[in-house]
């Protein structure tokens, strides 16, 4: 595949998650929309009579602090990404140099 | 796919334990001997383990109107065999349990079993399927993520109706399956995609590693190197 291909996909992928966002427009986390699913098992679990018997040793104590660490968490694995894909990049672009094959 | 902290009786913890733990120490040797005898696929390992950490990070609005994310776990199961990638899902899983309170410790076990072991080992089996059946590459790796990422979350589903047959298994099921399974049908796709993307330009960029890991076979390598 070529940079454009590349680029289509990755827009598909925004499309498919923009989608969702238009067909609940206005709605928000009030009228309970956009929750996680996870959260959701969790009631649906509770429902039972079910008590968890174990809490997290630590939370992090506001939306902010949360989003702070999950922004963490993807910048920690796109450097790592980034990086070795710029390395190969480059050590593949020295050796068309030096063989002189010109890119296609 | 994370079942929260404290929301499996303990008896099922210790069940999901008992079974992911092995795997995980498994995997473990796994790397020692893959990165042995091929140590210029360690980048590439790390690639892997990053791709987890992304894509697991980015939370997704699904056409249910709830949100969920992916695995990312794909990758890593189709370089690498799924054993490998179950450590790098349990590090992850570690990760969030500690630091952003998702999943966690009690239910580690089973949160590893669901996103580090039959995810990889779906990808990993449908990724031979296709190769065997001699479909296209991305094909292959398309389906592998896309259903390894589904059957994660069909794992979790049935997880919690085992735990949970309130009224009965099925009924549990139908419902844990609608939070889940039917909320990430859009987002395996995406994650599909994406797993496509980053491992296309792998391949293009390193066709010599991945024919190493026998990832792809040296005919796929020259017309990829043709190509280029």
């Amino acid at each position: 595949m070529n940079n454009k291909q590349y680029i289509a996909l990755l827009f598909l992928v925004a499309i498919i998650s923009i989608i969702p966002l238009t067909m609940y427009s206005g709605l928000g986390e009030d009228e309970g929309f956009f929750g996680g699913a996870d959260g959701a098992a969790g009631e649906a679990i509770e429902e039972t009579g079910y008590e968890p018997w174990f809490e997290s040793f630590w939370e992090p104590p506001s939306g902010e602090i949360e989003s702070l660490l999950f922004a963490l968490q993807a910048a920690i694995g796109a450097i790592i990404i980034g990086y070795v894909l710029g390395y190969y990049n480059g050590r593949a672009k020295e050796r068309r140099i030096i063989e002189r094959k010109p890119k296609k | 796919m994370h079942i929260m902290e404290g929301f499996l009786p303990w008896q099922w913890c210790l069940l999901w334990y008992i079974i992911s733990l092995p795997v995980v120490a498994y995997g473990v040797i796994q790397i020692k001997k893959i990165t042995d005898k091929n140590p210029e696929s360690k980048p590439l390992l790390a690639v892997s383990g990053a791709f987890v950490f992304v894509l697991s990070s980015l939370k997704l609005p699904s056409v249910t109107g709830s949100c969920s994310h992916p695995t990312g776990t794909g990758l890593g199961s189709v370089l690498f065999g799924p054993a490998v990638a179950s450590v790098l899902g349990a590090i992850v899983l570690v990760f969030q349990a500690l630091i952003l309170a998702h999943g966690g410790l009690t239910t580690l076990g089973a949160n590893i079993f669901s996103m580090g072991i039959v995810g990889p080992l779906v990808a990993w089996l449908v990724y031979k399927g296709v190769k065997k059946a001699n479909g296209s590459t991305l094909l292959g790796v398309f389906l592998a993520a896309a259903l390894a990422d589904l059957m994660t979350y069909v794992t979790t589903a049935i997880q919690l109706s085992l735990a949970f047959p309130v009224p009965s298994f099925g009924v549990a099921f139908n419902n844990f399956m609608m939070i889940f399974a039917v909320t990430q049908v859009p987002l395996a796709i995406a994650e599909g995609i994406l797993t496509v993307v980053i491992f296309d330009y792998v391949m293009k960029l390193r066709p010599d590693i991945l024919e190493k890991l026998k990832v792809i076979g040296p005919k796929v390598k020259e017309k990829v190197e043709a190509v280029v």
